[in-house]
């Protein structure tokens, strides 16, 4: 059972990745998107490159406080151009346990790095999730990405239900 | 865009209320994905019941004959007697306090054919997803499977979140199917007693063709924890239910869908 729930945590951690970031404006580097502010004008003149990411704090939970140093590592190192990263922060999530948030750097159609921004940790259960499970999202999302999924499969929605699915985002986020 | 990232088509279209997915790689020509868009709205044009004046309706309430309707509309009642048949009535065009509506076989009839289409185009290596119900082509490139997540249902256990997924079934050439409480927000009904069917909360069907699994799909949620040995007695047809109560059972062969890395997540088989 404990086995099973660690596969959920994980299975579920990994796809707040596709259901959170906007990669609709993945290419769309001329737009801001909401929840992702690009870096700062003249660090480079090269669009691909990494940039420290931004939220806009729309949880609520994240304010002012994922900007500083930290982000540069980051950057994927010594790349060409078109093998640099760029960052993007995802919206917080609402979990089961609390929500969840997280940074990936994205080179090329590959996710190459993945930070937790915000995990749930108000409680001894929490934290024993997030020691077991978390470290497991970012392996298994860096190396297998075998939560990786090209579309799914479930009972049909309409419509409106669509812009809420996961199929959206992954259709959004053409990875 | 990168090279790579050109060599593939993505597609969103509305239509027959819901939404199709079509995800083609290894061309950047959209020929079949226009062709297999058109196709779709042709069906929805001859096939919605939600539409008075579509050859459907119009069969149904008896204003004309079948002779008079579109040849596919033949094709598709031909194919809802097999699968009637195949079901023990569990599948049916003609519900119980309803009129004629071959709807639940003909989604996955019309995506098995624009399967064909983008095919015949020239693009087999796609996807195509019609409201979460999938037909595979060709893998997306040498060596690499497509891998459909089956969305996790929500359950006496709890909701799960919107990601939650119950499995993952990797493959090419392949028809996934799944019925679920939510469909369309409304119930499926078992026929035989026009009730809600209640056991299961979602059933996953895999098999070659959407055109049957689609359908079978439905006929399996409404058979509810019978789909079972139903399922298991059909060839080349797998299946992964989760109860109403969370729980979760699979046919034996289901595990042949599954990547090997996932396997272990599965239930057991044979069944405690």
């Amino acid at each position: 059972m404990r086995r099973a729930l660690l596969a959920i945590v994980v299975t579920a951690a990994g796809l707040v990745l596709l259901l959170s970031f906007k990669p609709h404006q993945v290419t769309d580097a001329g737009a801001p998107p909401a929840a992702v502010a690009q870096a700062p004008a003249g660090r480079s003149g090269e669009s691909r490159e990494s940039g420290d990411s931004d939220t806009t704090g729309d949880s609520g939970t994240t304010g002012d406080s994922a900007t500083t140093g930290t982000t540069g590592k980051a950057d994927t190192s010594g790349g060409s151009g078109a093998a640099a990263g760029r960052t993007y922060t995802g919206d917080a999530a609402d979990t089961r346990w609390g929500p969840v948030q997280v940074r990936i750097t994205v080179a090329g159609k590959k996710i190459t790095h993945v930070e937790v921004v915000q995990a749930p940790d108000t409680n001894h259960r929490d934290i024993e999730i997030n020691q077991r499970a978390l470290p497991v999202l970012q392996q298994e999302t860096l190396s297998a990405q075998s939560a990786r999924i090209d579309t799914v499969s479930g009972a049909t929605y309409t419509s409106e239900g669509y812009v809420a699915s996961l199929q959206s985002a992954i259709d959004r986020a053409g990875l | 865009m990168t090279a790579r990232a050109a060599l593939a088509t993505r597609h969103v279209e509305h239509v027959m209320g819901t939404v199709f997915s079509f995800d083609v790689r290894g061309t950047d020509d959209p020929e079949g994905v226009g062709r297999a868009v058109a196709w779709l709205h042709h069906v929805d044009a001859v096939f919605s019941t939600y539409r008075d004046d579509s050859p459907v309706s119009r069969l149904g309430r008896g204003e004309i004959a079948l002779a008079d309707c579109p040849a596919e509309v033949a094709e598709v009642l031909g194919l809802c007697a097999r699968v009637e048949r195949d079901t023990g009535g569990y599948f049916t065009a003609r519900p119980p306090g309803g009129g004629l509506d071959p709807s639940g076989l003909v989604k996955g009839w019309a995506i098995e054919r624009a399967s064909g289409l983008l095919t015949a185009a020239g693009a087999p290596r796609h996807t195509v997803n019609g409201g979460g119900d999938v037909r595979l082509g060709a893998a997306p490139e040498p060596g690499r499977p497509w891998r459909v997540g089956v969305a996790a249902p929500p359950t006496a256990a709890g909701r799960p979140a919107a990601d939650a997924l119950a499995t993952v079934v990797a493959g090419s050439d392949l028809a996934v199917a799944t019925s679920g409480t939510a469909e369309r927000g409304h119930h499926i009904v078992d026929p035989h007693t026009g009730r809600p069917a209640t056991a299961l909360a979602s059933v996953t069907l895999v098999g070659p063709r959407l055109t049957t699994v689609d359908a079978y799909a439905t006929a399996a949620f409404a058979m509810g924890q019978a789909a079972r040995d139903w399922v298991e007695d059909m060839d080349d047809l797998e299946a992964l239910a989760v109860t109403a109560t969370g729980e979760t059972w699979r046919t034996s062969g289901f595990h042949r869908h599954v990547p090997p890395e996932l396997r272990g997540f599965l239930p057991a088989w044979p069944p405690r």
